[in-house]
C-alpha cells in the first residue's frame, strides 16, 4: 500500500472520531437551540424577523472566519471568568469549534421549522382550539407533529453543512478530518487532501441517509424507521466516543505543531524523544501561528517549537530588535514572567524570512543583496505568504532598503514557490530553513543592513511542564543539535516534488543524521 | 341553555361591528339555525359562544354559568364544535381524531376505545375506517368523522359552522337529516350557522336572521316563511318558499295526470 495512504488510514480512527463527536455535539446543540427559537419565532412576528435575520447574517460570515472569531471572544470571556470566578476555560480546540458550528446549524432548522409552522392550515389550528386543546397541547399534538418532517429536512441540511464545515476546525486547534486537508495542502500530499475530503463526504452522505430514514419515519408515522435511524446514528456517535476514551487512558505529553512541514517533522522528532524514554506522547498539528503559543500558555500543549523573531513581535508585541544573544535572553525572561512559559533552548538553526530569487534571474539582473534588489524592484513582482505583508519585518525591510515593487501577490507557501519557479513572481519571501531553497536552485539575497531579526528555532515548554524533569532531560539533547543544513534537508525530504517522505520518516532520518537515536 | 346579553364584537376597534348588541336565548334541546349573507356576523356570533373569539361588550352564559368563569380550553371540551373546513388532524388516524377530546380530558384508554367505536357506529361509518387516515376518506365521510369527534365527550351543546357547506346536495341532505335525528335522540342543544336557508328551514326549530351584526328576524321557520315586515328577510325566505311551491305544483301535476 502507498505509504501516504497507510499513514492516513493509521490516523483515521482519531481524526474521524473527533470529527464525528464535534459534528454530533454541534448538531444536537444546534437542534436544541433551534427548536425553542422556531416555536418562539413562529408565534410572534416580532421575534421572527430579528431571529431569522440574525441567523442569516451568521450564515453569510465565512465559516473559517466564524471559527477564528470565537478564539478572541472566548479568550476574553475566559479571562473575565477567571477574574470573577477563579477559573477559565480553553479558548481553543473543541469549544470554539462547537460554538461556531452550532451557530452554523441553526439557520436551516429554524427556517424550515418556522416556514412549516406558520404555513399550517388555519382550519386545523382552529379545530385544535375547537376540540379544547391548551396552547401547549396544540404545540405538541398538532403543530410540531405536522411540522416535524420539514424540521427534519432542516436538520439534514444542517448536518451536511456542519460535517463539511467541521474540517475547518483544524486551524483553531480541534482535530478533525480537516487535518488531512490542511497537512496535505502544506506538504503537497494530495493523497491526504483527497483522503480527507473523501472521508468528510462519506461521513456526510452516511449521516444524511440515516437522517433521511428518520425523516421518512416521521413523515409516514413509522416509528420503526425513526428508531432504526436514530439507533444507527447513536451507535456511530458511541463508537466515535469510545476512541478518545481509549486514548485518554494513555495520557502522556502533548506535542504541538504549526501548519508547515518543518513543524510536523520537529513535532514527530520531539514525540519520538519522549517515547524513547518510555512515556506516551500525542500530537496536535496544524495550529495557527499564535494559536499554538496560546494553547501552550494555557497548558493545552506541553511542548512545541517556535521562532524567536515570531515570539518577539507577535507574542511580546515588540517592534525593536536586539542581536541574537540578548534577544534570546530577553525572550526567556519575558515569556517566563508573563506566561510562565519556559524557553528551554535553541535547536541550532534559524527559520527566518529571507528574500529569494531564481538563481538565473538573480544573476541576469546582477542581484546579490537586498540593496541590489531595491534598484530594480519597481520592475519586479514580489510574492509573499499570507501573513508576511502584515508583519513588522516587511515594514522594516521597506523602510531600510526603500523597497517599492511593481506589484505584490500573496500565496499559500506551497504555491508561492510554484509561482516563483513558473515566473509569475520574481522575488519571494522564503524561509531560510526551507529545503526548496536548495532544491529549486534559489538565491537567498543578503541582508547587509540586518533589517530582518533573528528567527532561532526554540523549544518552549508549557507552564505546567516548565520544571518537568522527564521532559527536560528528554529534550536536552536537541539543543543546538540541528544545524540549518540538516533541517533544510529534512524539510526537503517532505517537500520535494517526487519520492516524498512522510514527516515521521523525515524525523527519523533527522534523528539518525543528528546522532540523536537511542534512549537517554 | 345559551344566553347572550348585549354582546358586541368589533375587529377594528369599534369602527364596524361584526356583532352589535345582540341578545339571544337558546333554550335547552332547541335547534337554532343562524342565517344571513356573508359578513352578516353569524360565524362571529357562533365563535363567541365557545370563546374562539372574545366579546368587546356583553355577557355570555352557558347553563347559567358565565363562559368567562372557565378557561377557554375547558369550556370548549364541554361544547361540540363542527365547521365547514372540518379540520380533521391529518397526522392522526380516524380513531385518534375521534378520541382526541376524551384523551385531552384524560379518559382511560379502554373507555376511549369503546366510545370511539360507539361514535363511528353512530355516524354510520364502518369500523374498519378507524385505522385510516383522513386523506383516505371522501368529503362526506370526513364530515361524519367531524361530527363524531364533536360528540365524543357527550357535550350538551353543539355549535356547527356551515357543517355541510362543502358537500354535494345528496350527501348534504342525508347527513343533515341524520344529524337532526342525533340531535333529537341525544337531546342536544344545537346552534347551526348556514347560508343555505332551505337547509335551515328543513332542519331547525327556529331561525335567526342576521344582517350587519344585528338580529333582524327570529322565529320558527313557518312564521318567517309567512309574511315578515323586513324586505330583506322576505327576500331571503322567498327562495325556499318558491322552491317548495314549485315542487308542490310539480307533484300536483303528476298526481292530476296519474
Amino acid at each position: 500500500m502507498d505509504e501516504r495512504l497507510r499513514s492516513a488510514l493509521h490516523l483515521l480512527p482519531d481524526y474521524l472520531s473527533q470529527h464525528v463527536l464535534l459534528s454530533a455535539a454541534a448538531l444536537i446543540l444546534g437542534t436544541a437551540v433551534s427548536l425553542p427559537l422556531t416555536v418562539a419565532a413562529s408565534r410572534s412576528a416580532g421575534v421572527r424577523w430579528p431571529v431569522l435575520g440574525l441567523a442569516s447574517v451568521i450564515q453569510t460570515v465565512p465559516s473559517l472566519a466564524l471559527l477564528a472569531l470565537f478564539y478572541p471572544l472566548l479568550l476574553g470571556l475566559s479571562s473575565v471568568c477567571r477574574h470573577f470566578f477563579g477559573f477559565g476555560f480553553p479558548a481553543l480546540g473543541f469549544l470554539p469549534s462547537l460554538l461556531a458550528l452550532t451557530l452554523y446549524s441553526i439557520l436551516p432548522i429554524l427556517r424550515n421549522g418556522v416556514t412549516a409552522i406558520t404555513g399550517l392550515d388555519p382550519a386545523i389550528l382552529q379545530a385544535a382550539r375547537g376540540v379544547g386543546m391548551t396552547r401547549s397541547q396544540r404545540l405538541w399534538r398538532v403543530e410540531l407533529p405536522l411540522a416535524a418532517p420539514m424540521i427534519m429536512a432542516g436538520v439534514r441540511t444542517a448536518a451536511v453543512w456542519v460535517i463539511g464545515t467541521a474540517t475547518l476546525a483544524t486551524p483553531v486547534g480541534q482535530t478533525s478530518l480537516g487535518n488531512y486537508i490542511f497537512s496535505g495542502l502544506q506538504v503537497e500530499n494530495w493523497v491526504w487532501v483527497l483522503f480527507g475530503c473523501g472521508a468528510a463526504v462519506a461521513l456526510a452522505i452516511v449521516t444524511d441517509q440515516l437522517l433521511a430514514l428518520v425523516e421518512l419515519g416521521v413523515a409516514r408515522r413509522r416509528s420503526g424507521f425513526v428508531w432504526l435511524g436514530v439507533g444507527l446514528l447513536l451507535v456511530g456517535i458511541a463508537a466515535a466516543g469510545a476512541v478518545p476514551l481509549a486514548d485518554a487512558g494513555r495520557g502522556g505529553y502533548v506535542v504541538g505543531a504549526k501548519n508547515f512541514s518543518e513543524q510536523y517533522i520537529l513535532a514527530d522528532l520531539i514525540a519520538d524523544r519522549i517515547r524513547a524514554g518510555g512515556q506516551a506522547a500525542s500530537e496536535r498539528t496544524d495550529l495557527g501561528s499564535t494559536i499554538a503559543f496560546r494553547a501552550l500558555a494555557g497548558n493545552e500543549l506541553d511542548v512545541y517549537v517556535d521562532y524567536s523573531g515570531t515570539l518577539w513581535t507577535d507574542i511580546l508585541g515588540r517592534t525593536d530588535f536586539l542581536p541574537r544573544g540578548p534577544m534570546l535572553r530577553a525572550l526567556h525572561d519575558e515569556l517566563r514572567r508573563r506566561y510562565g512559559v519556559e524557553l528551554l533552548g535553541a535547536l541550532g538553526f534559524e527559520n527566518a524570512y529571507v528574500l529569494a530569487m531564481r538563481r538565473d534571474r538573480a544573476s541576469a539582473l546582477g542581484i546579490r543583496t537586498i540593496d541590489d534588489l531595491a534598484r530594480v524592484a519597481p520592475q519586479l513582482t514580489l510574492g509573499g505568504d499570507l501573513e508576511f505583508f502584515a508583519r513588522p519585518e516587511w515594514r522594516l525591510l521597506q523602510a531600510r532598503y526603500r523597497l517599492a515593487f511593481h506589484a505584490r501577490r500573496e500565496y499559500q507557501p506551497t504555491f508561492m514557490y510554484r509561482a516563483l519557479t513558473s515566473g509569475e513572481v520574481d522575488v519571494i519571501t522564503a524561509f531560510s530553513s526551507d529545503g526548496r531553497i536548495a532544491a529549486d536552485h534559489l538565491t537567498v539575497l543578503k541582508d547587509p543592513l540586518h533589517a530582518i531579526p533573528p528567527y532561532d528555532a526554540v523549544l518552549l515548554l508549557s507552564p505546567r511542564r516548565a520544571a518537568d524533569p522527564y521532559l527536560r532531560s528528554a529534550l536536552a539533547p536537541l539543543e543546538g543539535a540541528l544545524p540549518i543544513t540538516l533541517m533544510r534537508e529534512a524539510n526537503y525530504l517532505v517537500d520535494r516534488p517526487t519520492a516524498k517522505l512522510e514527516p515521521a520518516q523525515s524525523a527519523r532520518w533527522l534523528e539518525r543524521a543528528a546522532h540523536l537515536t537511542g534512549g537517554f | 341553555m345559551i344566553e347572550l346579553n348585549g354582546v358586541s364584537k368589533s375587529f377594528d376597534g369599534g369602527a364596524i361591528f361584526a356583532v352589535r348588541q345582540v341578545t339571544l336565548q337558546v333554550p335547552a334541546r332547541s335547534f337554532v339555525a343562524v342565517v344571513g349573507r356573508s359578513g352578516s356576523g353569524k360565524t362571529t356570533l357562533l365563535k363567541l359562544m365557545n370563546r374562539l373569539l372574545e366579546p368587546d361588550a356583553g355577557d355570555i352564559a352557558i347553563a347559567g354559568q358565565p363562559v368567562r368563569s372557565l378557561p377557554p380550553y375547558a369550556l370548549r371540551r364541554r361544547i361540540g364544535y363542527v365547521f365547514q373546513g372540518i379540520g380533521l388532524f391529518p397526522h392522526m388516524s380516524i380513531a385518534e381524531n375521534v378520541g382526541i377530546t376524551p384523551r385531552l380530558v384524560g379518559w382511560p384508554e379502554p373507555q376511549i376505545r369503546a366510545r370511539v367505536e360507539e361514535l363511528i357506529d353512530l355516524v354510520a361509518l364502518p369500523r374498519t375506517y378507524l385505522a385510516r387516515m383522513p386523506a383516505e376518506l371522501s368529503g362526506g365521510q370526513r364530515q361524519r368523522v367531524g361530527i363524531a369527534r364533536a360528540l365524543a365527550v357527550r357535550p350538551a351543546i353543539m355549535l356547527m359552522d356551515e357543517p355541510f357547506g362543502a358537500l354535494d346536495p345528496v350527501t348534504r341532505d342525508t347527513l343533515g337529516s341524520e344529524y337532526r335525528r342525533l340531535h333529537d335522540g341525544m337531546q342536544l342543544t344545537t346552534v347551526m350557522v348556514t347560508h343555505d336557508v332551505m337547509e335551515a328551514v328543513l332542519l331547525a326549530d327556529r331561525i335567526v336572521v342576521m344582517r350587519g351584526g344585528d338580529i333582524v328576524a327570529d322565529g320558527p321557520p313557518h312564521e318567517l316563511l309567512a309574511e315578515h315586515p323586513d324586505p330583506e328577510v322576505r327576500e331571503l325566505m322567498e327562495t325556499p318558499r318558491r322552491q317548495a311551491e314549485r315542487v308542490r305544483i310539480l307533484l300536483e301535476e303528476r298526481a292530476a295526470r296519474g
